[in-house]
């Protein structure tokens, strides 16, 4: 009778590496120095292709892009623990980084974004879904992909990303739900980045973070300075644990900034302000890392203009793989939508094939 | 009655064809609201979770988007999931799945993940439901590039045309005319057998005019040939039985002979499933038309509560006057 306590929780937050690029020495994970190396050469090369990417638009050489510029550490200390050959990516659309870093080659990350359906990931190595526009319904995909890894006991984790927008879909609500429910093996990884296009965080919710929302579904759950990659590769190495393990999903909230636009659509200008940039700015990921790297004589100098050099090497060789891609087929439109082609896609392929005849010729046309 | 038939209503039939391909491929997986323990509400999933247990046959939160988005990520690792939506007018939460990713995600992924995915979902009126359990949403659902439909209106078509669904590579949208799902039992083979998608079923022939229906409204609209036929009125009857995609073949054959058309369907009128119908005929057979295609349909208006649903359905009433009007023309 009366009032009874039935729930108590709390939700922790992990930093490592401070924004000067010292380090927590206890809580600082063992990390080799390979790992260290890795993951910093992979935010440079994230750095680089982003900045090349926004090259690339300005000349009208894509389309709209959506600059990952501040989120290097949030995908690069996560992406250093995943599987290329067991885990999933369920990616929403600003995971450039991850994706890059398990091995989707770069001028087909871009060739996405110059609006080329071949860049929509069917043909490539590893677990990857297509980019998920409808923001947060990819992450029920994930639940039910870590559903089936439980099912299978298969040691895959899914990854399902979103950013802070997102969290307010009904859909990260059912799949937090879903995902504990059903024990799936999944990693609900949600990159906080401050804005939802021009919507702050805390117009996006009254709740002090997003990772004490895994409380209420019974999903263990962390935040964690997503511009620290010592931070964020400790938590997701041990939400992967734990999900591999068999003990069900994991959400992990990265705090971040989206340092650009929200894509070269928009003009952060009209709702930022250069104060708030700049406070960001000193918070670089990449910067922090490299001061802790040089600091503890990981690498010198050298080595980082010898980084430098090769990941701008390896952008300017996407963007010729890129360039040098023929022009999609116009046929494809039409070639999997079913397994079986209906008599309506037939005719309409038929007469788009004829109206490119008239205008092309027969032999540039299959 | 043959040895290997039985005298099955249409959800048992829907029942049986579960059971049976589920005893066929352990990759189907049967998902949605009460489906386990308890059946489901029609009881179209009756015996399956005794049979299967529950990692086959799962009880889920009530969540539509949430069962279709998980079918979409059991289905991207290689289930064949069966997700049951339980009024179709609940359909609208998972809406953004269907059309956003089941409908798209084989293109999307250029071929690599196809959906193999039935969603099942009851639809129609006619059984004094409270409000929002008797919609008729067919033709969104057709006008969706991905998604095939299919719509059965009889025991036997339910469980060959659900079958061929199961089997299929892609999405289908299965609508189960619940208003019939008890009207009557017809003989339905024991064994497992398809009834083809895509293909059309000519239930009655006739040189006068064609009627063109669907699911539920099957019932009336041969009850209106009947009548015609008492009247000396020669009416061809085609139930559709997939109307994404639809078959073209058998609409023409008809209408080129019987030169008059009147298509009947539940759902609204406007913008409705006979538009489509009407559009293809005029296109493609106009110059054998006597006269202007007439529908029969639902109201442009929200489905009424009980007591006044049997105003809003389409009657064997209204279908002889619009066969009438395309005579009188």
């Amino acid at each position: 009778m009366g009032y009874k306590k039935i729930f108590r929780g709390e939700t922790l937050r992990l930093e490592i590496l401070d924004k000067d690029g010292r380090i927590d020495r206890k809580n600082m994970p063992e990390i080799d120095r390979d790992h260290m190396i890795r993951m910093f050469t992979l935010m440079k090369q994230m750095r680089a292709f982003d900045e090349k990417a926004l090259n690339l638009q300005r000349q009208g050489r894509i389309g709209t892009y959506g600059s990952l510029r501040g989120q290097e550490a949030a995908q690069a200390g996560l992406a250093i623990n995943l599987s290329e050959t067991d885990d999933w990516l369920v990616q929403s659309f600003r995971e450039h980084g991850v994706l890059m870093s398990l091995g989707i080659p770069m001028h087909i990350i871009y060739s996405y974004w110059k609006g080329d359906e071949r860049g929509n990931l069917g043909e490539h190595g590893i677990k990857c879904l297509p980019p998920s526009v409808p923001v947060g319904s990819q992450l029920l995909h994930a639940v039910g992909i870590g559903m089936a890894m439980a099912k299978r006991g298969l040691p895959g984790v899914a990854v399902g990303f979103a950013g802070d927008g997102a969290t307010s879909e009904g859909d990260f609500h059912e799949a937090m739900n879903f995902a504990g429910v059903f024990k799936a093996r999944t990693l609900i990884y949600i990159q906080n980045n401050g804005w939802a296009i021009s919507v702050p965080f805390k117009k996006q919710t009254a709740a002090e973070s997003l990772a004490q929302r895994g409380l209420a579904y019974n999903v263990p759950s962390i935040q964690v300075d997503g511009n620290d990659v010592l931070a964020v590769y400790e938590a997701s190495r041990k939400a992967l644990d734990h999900i591999r393990s068999g003990n069900g999903p994991y959400l992990i909230e990265a705090v971040t900034f989206r340092m650009g636009d929200h894509t070269t659509a928009d003009d952060q200008s009209r709702y930022r302000t250069p104060e708030l940039v700049a406070y960001w700015e000193e918070r670089d990921p990449i910067q922090r890392m490299r001061t802790f790297l040089v600091n503890e004589k990981i690498i010198s100098q050298a080595d980082e203009d010898a980084i430098s050099h090769s990941v701008s090497e390896a952008v300017d060789g996407a963007v010729r793989e890129l360039e040098s891609m023929p022009p999609p087929d116009p046929m494809t439109i039409f070639e999997t939508m079913y397994a079986e082609k209906p008599w309506h896609l037939k005719e309409q392929q038929t007469m788009l094939k004829t109206e490119l005849e008239s205008m092309h010729g027969k032999e540039v046309v299959r | 009655m043959s040895a290997s038939t039985q005298k099955l209503t249409l959800v048992q039939a829907v029942t049986q064809a579960l059971k049976q391909e589920m005893e066929r491929d352990k990759n189907i997986l049967i998902l949605g609201e009460d489906v386990g323990k308890d059946g489901g509400v029609f009881r179209a999933t009756d015996g399956l979770f005794e049979a299967f247990g529950e990692e086959r046959v799962m009880d889920t939160p009530l969540a539509e988007s949430g069962i279709i988005g998980i079918s979409i990520g059991l289905a991207v690792a290689g289930y064949r999931p069966i997700p049951e939506i339980q009024f179709m007018g609940f359909v609208y939460p998972a809406i953004n799945q269907i059309f956003a990713h089941v409908a798209r995600f084989r293109h999307r992924s250029r071929g690599r993940y196809p959906m193999p995915m039935v969603i099942r979902m009851p639809y129609g009126g006619g059984i004094h439901a409270p409000e929002h359990h008797s919609e008729s949403y067919e033709s969104m659902l057709a006008n969706t590039p991905g998604l095939t439909v299919v719509i059965p209106s009889t025991p036997y078509d339910a469980k060959g045309l659900l079958m061929s669904a199961i089997r299929s590579d892609d999405p289908v949208i299965f609508m189960e005319p619940k208003r019939i799902y008890r009207a009557f039992r017809e003989d339905v083979p024991m064994e497992a057998y398809e009834v083809p998608i895509g293909k059309a079923a000519v239930r009655r022939e006739g040189d006068k005019v064609t009627l063109i229906s669907y699911g539920a409204m099957m019932r009336p609209t041969m009850d209106a040939a009947e009548s015609l036929a008492r009247d000396g009125i020669s009416a061809e009857v085609i139930d559709l039985r997939t109307i994404a995609p639809v078959d073209l073949d058998t609409i023409l054959m008809s209408v080129e002979k019987t030169g008059r058309a009147v298509i009947i369907h539940e759902a609204p009128g406007r913008s409705g499933f006979g538009a489509e119908l009407s559009a293809l005929i005029a296109e493609r057979a106009l110059l054998h038309l006597l006269a202007p295609v007439q529908r029969v349909t639902g109201f442009d208006t929200v489905f009424p509560f009980a007591m006044m649903e049997d105003h809003y359905l389409p009657n064997r009433n209204r279908i002889e006057a619009a066969v009438k009007r395309t005579l009188d023309f």
